[in-house]
């Protein structure tokens, strides 16, 4: 379960930027390429949160679509996994989202 | 062990050698450990004591995205919003750089070898020791959650080796490899191994500082594990198909696995072979020996990306 050291990186960052204030908010972006579950982040979070200044924050989770650009036909299409194969059968795709794995913004009282 | 999240509470992340030295107790891989038990107890509460389990039911639930408080706006309660934007694993990246420089900086290889349990990493390891015996000097390190009986296996070879325990930790992270290396303290020049947590989820997502990954499946395991395991195959720069001298046994088609494989990861090198019988070992062995040596590459050597790194 790497979410769980994930979220402890999380915390400590936020930590970091936020020097002991009460944060009441977190907000992640993660992609469905990052690799790592949204349901066991908030799962995570609430354990790891727990007695620190992060305590009963909301965590909200931006959870971004996966695209690709195919260099061969130049369509752009949504990733519903990680095999990078375009509908016009050519695997030479590049991603354009979906690998975030981000804090973006904290909210402090 | 904690019940609620799997996290383990007295099992700190251990570094040690074979002679029993501690190098390191790294705190529990899921420090803090007052954990809230959101769950009702069975067992009474009869204790003088007061303690300090949480049963905090007005916490507000995460929430998922569709029901993000829109009209909830920071500013109107004297809330304030700090934009951050930082990569999750920035702390373990910065970390595994780090390592990446002191290798290279001694120019040292380093392979992070990476499969389920049983797959056959230390069996491969032992028998590649012993080939290369005169040809590399070679360390290794080993990681598992408990016991160091991989660590006793390599140190039967003769060759130097570290065994870190982590605990209820699944993967190693660049911050054990660091304790590790400083413990093992390998030879400029060398080899080093470094025998990853049997697991093919979590450590696909934490770079070490490694030069080359090596991900090792086993023809028992079925030939979709690609499929399965997509960000381990992705972060691959070799997969080695083990346990080939059981071919004949099992359901296992070769070229489907490596065709998945090559969709995930289209310039991975694929190697078949068994540990056990030897058969395809030189292919691993000329694998290793062309792979270059930092000391070598050094001036050239880009950190490697990866594959998951945002
Ligand atoms: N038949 C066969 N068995 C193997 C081979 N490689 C390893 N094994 C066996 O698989 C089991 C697990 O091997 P081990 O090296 O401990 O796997 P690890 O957990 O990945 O380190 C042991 O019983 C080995 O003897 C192989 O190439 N062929
Ligand atoms: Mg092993
Ligand atoms: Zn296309």
């Amino acid at each position: 379960m790497h979410e769980l050291s994930i979220t402890q990186s999380l915390v400590e960052a936020v930590l970091d930027r936020t020097g002991g204030r009460s944060v009441t908010g977190v907000n992640l972006r993660i992609g469905p390429l990052s690799g790592v579950l949204p349901d066991a982040m908030r799962f995570c979070f609430e354990v790891v949160s727990a007695d620190t200044p992060l305590a009963g924050a909301t965590l909200t989770i931006d959870e971004s679509e996966g695209r690709a650009r195919c260099r061969s036909c130049r369509d752009e299409f949504v990733l519903e996994d990680m095999f990078l194969l375009c509908p016009c059968g050519s695997a030479d795709v590049e991603v354009v989202s979906g690998r975030e794995l981000q804090v973006t913004s904290v909210e402090v009282a | 062990m904690c019940a609620t999240c799997g996290c383990g509470d007295d099992a700190g992340t251990r570094v040690s050698d074979l002679d029993g030295t501690v190098h390191d107790i790294l705190p529990a891989a899921a420090a803090p450990h007052e954990h809230p038990h959101p769950h009702p107890h069975e067992h009474p509460h009869d204790h003088g004591h007061p303690h300090d389990h949480e049963h905090d039911h007005g916490h507000p639930r995460p929430q998922s995205p569709g029901t993000a408080d829109a009209g909830h706006s920071p500013a109107a309660e004297g809330r304030t919003l700090i934009s951050l934007e930082e990569n999750l694993l920035a702390k373990n990246d910065l970390l595994a750089a780090r390592n990446r420089g002191w290798l290279e900086g001694r120019g040292i290889q380093a392979f992070n070898v990476m499969s389920s349990p049983g797959a056959g990493k230390t069996t491969l390891l032992v028998r590649t020791i012993r080939e290369l015996a005169g040809e590399l000097v070679i360390g290794v390190i080993e990681g598992d959650q408990e016991t160091s009986l991989d660590a006793d296996r390599i140190r039967s070879t003769g060759r130097p080796v570290i065994q870190i325990n982590t605990g209820a930790g699944c993967h190693l992270d660049a911050g054990m490899l660091q304790r590790a290396l400083g413990a093992l303290d390998p030879v400029p020049g060398s080899t080093l191994f470094i025998e990853n947590v049997g697991n093919l989820v979590c450590p696909a997502l934490f770079d070490l500082g490694e030069s080359a990954r090596v991900v090792v499946i086993s023809v028992t395991e079925g030939d979709d594990k690609p499929q399965k395991y997509p960000h381990m195959f992705l972060a691959a720069d070799l997969v080695i198909i083990n346990k080939a001298d059981l071919l004949p046994y099992v359901e296992f088609d070769v070229e489907r696995c490596v065709r998945q494989a090559r969709l995930l990861n289209p310039g991975v090198d694929v190697l078949t072979l068994s540990a056990t019988t030897g058969d395809g070992m030189d292919g691993w062995l000329e694998w290793i020996r062309k792979n270059p040596h930092p000391a070598a590459a050094a001036a050239g050597s880009a950190p490697r990306s990866g594959g998951l790194r945002v």
